[in-house]
C-alpha cells in the first residue's frame, strides 16, 4: 500500500511540474515500478479488450435494457414508449407472480439446505481423518456436474413414474406417481438437485475450518467443554464470515437458475407453473413472445431483487456476523 | 482412545453413506447406459443382467447428423473461450494488478460490481445488438465476449493472484530495461500458471456445460453444442429412448470427469480462494 501511494505522489508532482525535468524527485521515495510518469496510456493499451467489453457487452445492454423496460418491443417494429405500463402489466400478470413464488421457495429452501450440509459434512470431514480427500472429491463432484443439461436428463428418469426414488419409496409401501408431473411435487425435484451441489459450499467451509486456530479447542477442552459446546462456542462463531460468504454466492447463483428448470420442465415451467422459475419466465417472454420490454422490465426488478437481497445479507450480518476484535 | 477410534468409526459411516447416496445416481446413470432401454426403469440395481452397446449405436446418429459434430462443436467454442479469457483477463488483471494509474481503483470496483449482474438483465440488448449485425447461428455471439474480458470472476482471481507476487521482481525487470509489456509477457505470465490454470478448467467446464447461449443463439441442428443436442434428444425421447439419452449424456460428463480427475487441485484451490463454484 505504502508503495503505490508514494510513487503516485511522485508521478503527481513530476507531471505538474514538467519545466523541471531536469530535477529529480527525492532519491528513494521514486519507485521504478510506479516510473516517474503516470502508466495510464500504457494501462489503457493492456484494457482495451476489457474497455470495449465493458462498453458494448455490459454496461451499454445494462442501460438499454433499462430503456427497453419502459416500451414495448416485438423486434419487428420499433420500441414504442409506454411508461411504467410494464410494471403494471406485470402486477396483475398471474404467471409473474407463480414465477416470484416458485424462485423464493427455492432459494429459500435449497440454499440453507445445500449449506447445512454442506457446512455438516465439512465438520465431519474436518481434523485430518482418513481418506479426506477422497470424500472430498466425491462430494464436490456432483458441484461440477449439476449445472449439465445430461443431470437434469437423469433427473427427469430418477423422479419419473418408475424410477429410482419411487422405486425406493416402494419398499416403505408408499405409491407415487411421477414427481415432475405432480404441481406439489415438482418443484422439490429441483430444490434437491440444487442441495445435492452442496461440495463446493462444503469445500469452502472446510478452507474456512482450517483458519480456526487449534489452541482455541484445547483450551476450551481444558476449561471442560464438549463436542457440542465447542462447535456452538468455537467453531459456528469464528466460521460466519465463510457462512455469510457462501450464503450470498449461493443465494444470488440460486435466483438466477435456469436450465435444469428448463430441460426438467420440458421448457414449460410445469406442471401448472410449478416450476416456473423466474429466468424461465424472462426467456417465455422475451424469447418465445418476443415480448422484449417486458422480459427487461422483469429482468430489471430480478437485478433489483437479488441487490436488494444482498444489502439486507450485508446489514444484517452485522449482528451476527463475527469478525474477530477489531 | 476407545472413544475417538469410535467416534472416527462412526464418522466413516457417515462419510460412506452420504457418498453413495450422492453418486448412486451417477452410478446407475453410467450401468444403465449399457442395458437395453426396456431393462433400465424395472432394474435398479448397478449390476445389469445383458450388456449392449446399442444404445451408444443409436444415439450417436439420433438427431441426423453424428453426435460426433456437436462434441466438436462444443469443443471448439470451450477452447475458443479458454484462449479468450486466459487472453483479455490476463492483460486486464495485470493492468488493474501492477501499474498506475488514476482510474484504477474504479476500474476495479466496476469489475467487481458486474461480478453481481444477474445475466438475464444483458441478454436482451445483447441478442438484439447481435441479431442486428447479422450474427445468430454463429459462434461469434459466445465467443466474442470472451475476448473482451467479460468473466470478471477470472479478472478478479488473476488479480488476486498477481498482488501476491513480490512487487521485486518487477523492479528487478524494470532495472534491466523491461517495459511493462516485457514484464506482463516474461515475468508476470509465466509466475500466474497457477491462476491460468484455474481459468482454463473453470472457463471450458462452464462452456461446455452452458445451455442459455447456445440455446439463444444456435438454431440451426448442425451448429448444435451437446447441451443444446441433449435437449433435442429430450424432446424426442419417445422415440429415442431412456437408452440413447443416457449414454449421450454420458458422454457428455467424460470430458469434466477428466477435468475433474486430473486437476482436482487447481479446481480445489480456485473454489477455496474465489468462490467459484
Amino acid at each position: 500500500m505504502m508503495t503505490l501511494t508514494s510513487s503516485k505522489d511522485t508521478g503527481r508532482r513530476v507531471r505538474g511540474a514538467p519545466a523541471a525535468a531536469g530535477v529529480k524527485p527525492p532519491r528513494g521515495r521514486a519507485k521504478p515500478s510506479g516510473g516517474t510518469r503516470g502508466q495510464g496510456l500504457v494501462a489503457h493499451v493492456f484494457l482495451l479488450p476489457w474497455m470495449i467489453g465493458m462498453v458494448a457487452v455490459t454496461a451499454g445492454p445494462l442501460i438499454a435494457s433499462a430503456v427497453l423496460a419502459f416500451t414495448d418491443y416485438d423486434l419487428l417494429s420499433p420500441p414504442q414508449f409506454i411508461g411504467l405500463d410494464n410494471f403494471v402489466r406485470m402486477a396483475g400478470d398471474e404467471r409473474f407472480w407463480a414465477a416470484v413464488r416458485v424462485t423464493l421457495v427455492y432459494v429459500l429452501v435449497s440454499v440453507p439446505l445445500q449449506l447445512g450440509f454442506a457446512l455438516f459434512l465439512a465438520v465431519v470431514l474436518d481434523k485430518g481423518l482418513r481418506g479426506l480427500s477422497l470424500y472430498r472429491s466425491a462430494f464436490y463432484l456432483p458441484s461440477l456436474l449439476g449445472g449439465s443439461v445430461a443431470i437434469a436428463i437423469l433427473w427427469r428418469q430418477i423422479f419419473g413414474e418408475n424410477g429410482l426414488v419411487n422405486h425406493v419409496l416402494g419398499w416403505f409401501g408408499l405409491e407415487l406417481g411421477s414427481w415432475l408431473q405432480d404441481p406439489s411435487l415438482a418443484l422439490s425435484t429441483l430444490v434437491v438437485l440444487n442441495v445435492w451441489t452442496f461440495g463446493s459450499p462444503m469445500v469452502i467451509f472446510l478452507a474456512g475450518l482450517r483458519q480456526i486456530p487449534e489452541e482455541l479447542y484445547e483450551a476450551s477442552m481444558i476449561d471442560g467443554a464438549g463436542r457440542v459446546r465447542r462447535f456452538w462456542s468455537i467453531t459456528i462463531p469464528l466460521l460466519t464470515p465463510i457462512i455469510f460468504l457462501n450464503l450470498v454466492l449461493q443465494m444470488i447463483s440460486a435466483f438466477q437458475a435456469f436450465t435444469q428448470a428448463h430441460v426438467v420442465s420440458g421448457g414449460s415451467g410445469g406442471p401448472l407453473d410449478s416450476t416456473l422459475f423466474y429466468t424461465l419466465y424472462i426467456y417465455q417472454r422475451g424469447f418465445v413472445n418476443f415480448d422484449m420490454g417486458y422480459a427487461s422490465a422483469m429482468a430489471w426488478v430480478l437485478l433489483l431483487v437479488i441487490a436488494a437481497a444482498t444489502a439486507a445479507n450485508f446489514i444484517v450480518s452485522r449482528r451476527w456476523v463475527y469478525y474477530g476484535d477489531e | 482412545m476407545a472413544a475417538s477410534s469410535l467416534s472416527r468409526a462412526v464418522r466413516h459411516v457417515v462419510l460412506v453413506v452420504f457418498v453413495l447416496l450422492m453418486i448412486y445416481p451417477l452410478l446407475w446413470m453410467l450401468v444403465s447406459s449399457f442395458k437395453p432401454s426396456n431393462l433400465i426403469l424395472s432394474q435398479t440395481g448397478l449390476f445389469p443382467a445383458e450388456i449392449t452397446l446399442e444404445n451408444y449405436a443409436d444415439g450417436w446418429d439420433a438427431l441426423g447428423s453424428p453426435f460426433s459434430l456437436f462434441l466438436g462443436n462444443s469443443l471448439l467454442i470451450g477452447v475458443g473461450s479458454v484462449i479468450g479469457n486466459l487472453f483479455s483477463c490476463s492483460l486486464t488483471a495485470y493492468a488493474l494488478a501492477r501499474l498506475n494509474f488514476r482510474m484504477s481503483k474504479v476500474y476495479l470496483a466496476l469489475t467487481l460490481m458486474t461480478i453481481m449482474l444477474p445475466f438475464h438483465v444483458l441478454v436482451i440488448p445483447q441478442y438484439i445488438l447481435f441479431a442486428e449485425l447479422g450474427w445468430i447461428n454463429t459462434y461469434i455471439p459466445l465467443l466474442l465476449p470472451k475476448f473482451l474480458a467479460t468473466d470478471a470472476v477470472f479478472i478478479f482471481l488473476m488479480v488476486q493472484f498477481i498482488r501476491s507476487l513480490p512487487r521485486e521482481l518487477d523492479q528487478a525487470a524494470m532495472i534491466d530495461g523491461a517495459g511493462p509489456f516485457r514484464i506482463f509477457w516474461s515475468v508476470i505470465l509465466p509466475l500466474m500458471q497457477p491462476a491460468l490454470i484455474t481459468t482454463t478448467i473453470f472457463t471450458f467446464i462452464w462452456t461446455w456445460n452452458d445451455y442459455f447461449g447456445p440455446l439463444l443463439y444456435l438454431t440451426r441442428t448442425e451448429l448444435y453444442t451437446v447441451p443444446v443436442a441433449l435437449k433435442s434428444l429430450v424432446d424426442t425421447e419417445t422415440q429415442s429412448g431412456i437408452g440413447t439419452m443416457f449414454a449421450m449424456s454420458l458422454l457428455s460428463l467424460v470430458p469434466i470427469v477428466l477435468f475433474f480427475v486430473f486437476a482436482q487441485r487447481y479446481i480445489i484451490k480456485g473454489i477455496a480462494t474465489t468462490g467459484i463454484k
